[in-house]
């Protein structure tokens, strides 16, 4: 008999369950953390981001008590600093490679200290950013996720004027509905985006999808340029036999459901959940699942752990939650009794010359909820989609995120842009998108004149 | 075990470690928990003539750095607020309690040969060890004509040490202000003058901060302030340089010394007395931490001499003095090379940065396209700046590159007054 229901917690529980997990570092804390940093020259934190910025400089501001120079430094190189400090896997990108790694095994926590800083800006509300005077360029931006919005923002600061385009009801893509409640506590995700919005000139428009109510030539005709950040909209499937049955789930729509609750209580979870994937969104499920009040919830990766997309960090943060991690096995079937998931089978799994073969020995586990995670993957646009050119299921762009479609340029997770598919790298890649984006339109203008 | 026991000026104490004369030796019940703690000695608070000094409130300024609150203190407290006599008798009670202790009192009179000859004549009457005559004190008292307005004038420093020892069996420290351009100048008046030793240093005239909001410095008196004496760690290296310019001064042969200037450690301590001083006076370190600091004062030089084989403190006393000399004795002969552990080598940059920007461009960052930290000898002068900013111990040592030969400046070809010949080393 399958077990799923809301509220196996209780509200005052559930809200500690989901609370923020990293809250801002106490001044004091703040002062005695940014002194551990040794104020490294061409620092190797700063190399790591991909939105490379500039770690020693911030840090040196908040020791200095320049909180407004510490905050403009970050999100002037990445306007989502304060998500990012909050969700960037740190620990395999500035803190991985801080020097004090090789002199007392800690790293600085850039992070914490990135948070704190810009923790400052949304509390204040100062304004950082102004406008160029008006270039009378129009650019459409679809998808209001992180990748969108950064170019949003950039080309904003440029002088340029902007309309953004989602298909959610909310803007900010899986920062609103992606990404672990108690990571971005306190509706953090919408502040965010209030305070980029205020530098005026971009106007958001939702429940507008690419294909459905939205088509690309109309748009390439309508503005002068056109930046696409549409993510990946579909999912992997698992394709075993049993996944159409009713318990099986999405990861991605799981933490969205959560995310968007008006009552966490009000969420269902199973009393036993196996969550399928290697990535941060198979631990997000995971770990959420159980704090939803889920008694056993078993995370299942087919590969070991350094082969995992998910950082250590984060791997550690999900046995702290008692999520059971079982790694080199694969689901082989799901079963169920009147259309409702109640077992999974699974299989051991080993590498052999390179390929992953099932070992044939398998077992199963009692399970109400499977949520799966094993990646997005690229939603058919229709004829749309059928005008760009494509790489391995994403939009082929070069170096600077052009696509084959002139005035059209495209980044975040729905290109082959970048290295990760991380909110930082969308950041890296919207933004260096506007400044092409910038670049050729004052060239086609001076080239016009 | 080592013996700590201290003899210095005609005092005996059982360690070195002393508390200078300041807020907290300001009264018996300060005192007797120094004591308890195990500080061998006390300079009890600078007493005056009645009616007694007033103090203000808000009285400390500290200056932070790296994370350390009191890297430096400023102070504008004057001398003791209480009357004459109840330090009297409080001197009196409490060296009948600690007879094993030093236990000096400091003075501070108008420079009036009546008024000292009054004052000493009642400490005398305490049982006290000694006297120290406060010539130091920066603030407050300066503008009513004592403290280092005494000790910025050598007359004047010779005049009072004078009465004094006319006055007084007691021995006679004379407390040296290093508001001067040269130290020498006044310890050389208080040794004609028949100091039995000179303590120092006192306080540096500073305003430790300003208040940018108030637009005051700090410590702020109802939005004022004025200048005070600093001292802590900070004022360190410059007690340092004081005391061992005193000790190798010809002029001033074989007077003691008592060293004060942000000593907080034994290794602090051991530095001054390699340098010459007999004891060492110590202040910011108690007032941060509580007088149990000196309990690790004790056991650490007891254990660096036990590891260095010095059985007494004249062991070690003035051992480093022979080796402080004049620029111009110093051997231009001596190279040395910075050299970069590359398994310790962090890979922060910092002594890139630093050769680069500010120095001699002697330290690659990059070998092969790859991130890389080496000393290019033919540029190196070997001056140890990237090994001071180089965060990882020993990763950056110096090495020796020369042939062994001495050669100074006197005899250098680009000396225009260079000696015909050499002469042979100072030291």
């Amino acid at each position: 008999m399958s077990d799923i229901k809301p509220g196996r917690l209780d509200d005052i529980t559930l809200a500690a369950h989901f609370s923020d997990i990293a809250p801002t570092l106490a001044p004091s804390a703040a002062l005695v953390e940014a002194d551990r940093c040794l104020y490294c020259y061409d620092a190797p934190c700063t190399q790591a981001c991909p939105t490379h910025i500039d770690v020693p400089a911030f840090i040196l501001k908040i020791k200095t008590g320049n909180l407004k120079g510490a905050a403009s430094e970050i999100l002037s190189a990445n306007i989502f600093g304060g998500a990012c400090a909050r969700v960037c896997p740190t620990d395999i990108l500035c803190e991985g490679s801080c020097v004090r790694h090789k002199l007392d095994d800690q790293p600085v926590q850039i992070g914490a200290l990135q948070r704190y800083a810009t923790d400052w800006v949304y509390e204040s509300g100062q304004p950082l950013f102004e406008r160029k005077p008006d270039s009378g360029f129009l650019v459409a931006v679809v998808g209001a996720g992180p990748a969108g919005l950064a170019c949003a923002h950039t080309l904003a600061r440029e002088g340029h004027k902007v309309v953004v385009f989602d298909a959610h009801p909310k803007a900010g893509g899986l920062n609103e509905y992606g990404i672990a409640a108690y990571k971005m506590a306190d509706d953090f995700a919408q502040k965010e985006i209030d305070y980029l919005l205020s530098i005026g000139n971009i106007t958001v428009r939702t429940g507008m999808r690419l294909g459905a109510n939205l088509h690309l030539p109309q748009l390439q005709q309508d503005f002068d340029a056109v930046y696409l950040a549409i993510g990946l909209g579909g999912v992997k499937t698992l394709n075993t036999e049993g996944e159409q049955l009713a318990g099986v789930l999405n990861a991605v729509d799981f933490i969205a459901t959560i995310r968007q609750a008006s009552q966490l209580a009000s969420v269902p979870v199973g009393r036993n959940v196996v969550v399928i994937g290697g990535g941060n969104t198979a631990v997000d499920a995971a770990v959420q699942s159980k704090r939803l009040g889920a008694e056993h919830v078993t995370l299942v990766y087919r590969r070991g752990e350094e082969d995992m997309s998910a950082s250590p960090e984060e791997l550690a943060f999900a046995r702290q939650n008692g999520i059971d991690v079982r790694l080199w096995a694969r689901p082989n079937r799901l079963l169920g009794e009147h259309g409702q998931v109640n077992t999974i089978e699974l299989e051991g799994t080993v590498y052999c010359d390179d390929r992953l073969l099932g070992t044939g020995t398998t077992y199963t586990l009692p399970v109400d909820m499977v949520l799966k995670a094993i990646g997005q993957a690229w939603l058919p646009l229709g004829p749309d989609g059928e005008l760009l050119e494509m790489t391995d299921g994403k939009i082929a762009t070069d170096d600077n995120g052009h696509t084959s479609l002139p005035g059209v340029w495209a980044g975040g997770d729905c290109s082959t842009t970048g290295q990760f598919d991380l909110t930082v790298q969308a950041v890296a890649d919207g933004q260096r998108a506007a400044l092409s984006i910038d670049q050729t339109l004052r060239a086609n203008s001076r080239a016009a004149a | 075990m080592a013996d700590l026991t201290c003899h210095f000026a005609g005092i005996t104490a059982p360690n070195p470690f002393w508390l200078a004369s300041a807020p907290p030796t300001d009264k018996a019940y300060n005192v007797n928990r120094a004591y308890e703690a195990g500080w061998g000695g006390v300079v009890w608070k600078t007493l005056g003539l009645d009616p007694h000094a007033v103090n203000v409130s808000s009285r400390y300024g500290a200056t932070r750095w790296g994370g350390q609150r009191i890297a430096g203190l400023n102070n504008i407290e004057l001398i003791t607020d209480r009357p004459l006599a109840v330090n009297l008798a409080e001197i009196r009670e409490v060296k009948k309690l600690w007879p094993d202790r030093a236990l000096i009192v400091s003075l501070m009179v108008p420079c009036n040969e009546q008024d000292w000859k009054t004052i000493l004549s009642m400490v005398e009457d305490t049982g006290a060890d000694a006297v120290e005559l406060n010539f130091g004190c920066p603030h407050g008292m300066s503008e009513r004509g004592m403290g280092a307005a005494v000790g910025q004038v050598p007359e004047y420093v010779e005049m009072v040490t004078r009465w004094v020892k006319h006055y007084s069996r007691l021995p006679c420290l004379v407390k040296l202000t290093p508001n001067i351009t040269d130290v020498r100048i006044s310890a050389r008046a208080a040794y004609k003058g028949g100091a039995d030793a000179v303590s120092l240093i006192n306080t540096i005239n500073s305003i430790v901060a300003v208040d940018l909001d108030l637009m005051a410095p700090l410590p702020s008196v109802d939005g004022k302030g004025t200048h005070g004496g600093y001292c802590g760690p900070a004022v360190k290296p410059i007690a340092l340089n004081m005391v061992a310019e005193i000790a190798r001064d010809q002029e001033t042969p074989n007077l003691p010394i008592s060293g004060i200037g942000g000593v907080s450690t034994w290794r602090d301590a051991a530095e001054f007395m390699v340098l010459g001083a007999g004891s060492v006076q110590v202040c910011t370190a108690a007032m941060h931490y509580g007088f149990r600091i000196v309990e690790d004062m004790k056991d650490g030089l007891a254990n660096w001499m036990d590891s260095q084989g010095y059985g007494r403190l004249d062991d070690f006393i003035g051992r480093a003095v022979p080796n402080v000399t004049d620029w111009k004795y110093l051997n231009m002969n001596y190279d040395i090379k910075a050299h970069i552990d590359q398994d310790a080598c962090i890979q922060c940059g910092l002594c890139h940065i630093a050769c680069e920007d500010t120095s001699h461009q002697a330290i690659t960052r990059e070998k092969d396209s790859k991130r890389h930290f080496e000393v290019i000898e033919e540029n190196c002068v070997g001056c140890n700046l990237c090994m001071h900013v180089c965060p990882v111990d020993q990763c950056i040592t110096m090495h020796r590159v020369d042939d062994g030969l001495y050669a100074n400046w006197t005899t250098h070809p680009n000396n225009p007054a260079r000696e015909p010949e050499q002469k042979p080393s100072a030291a």
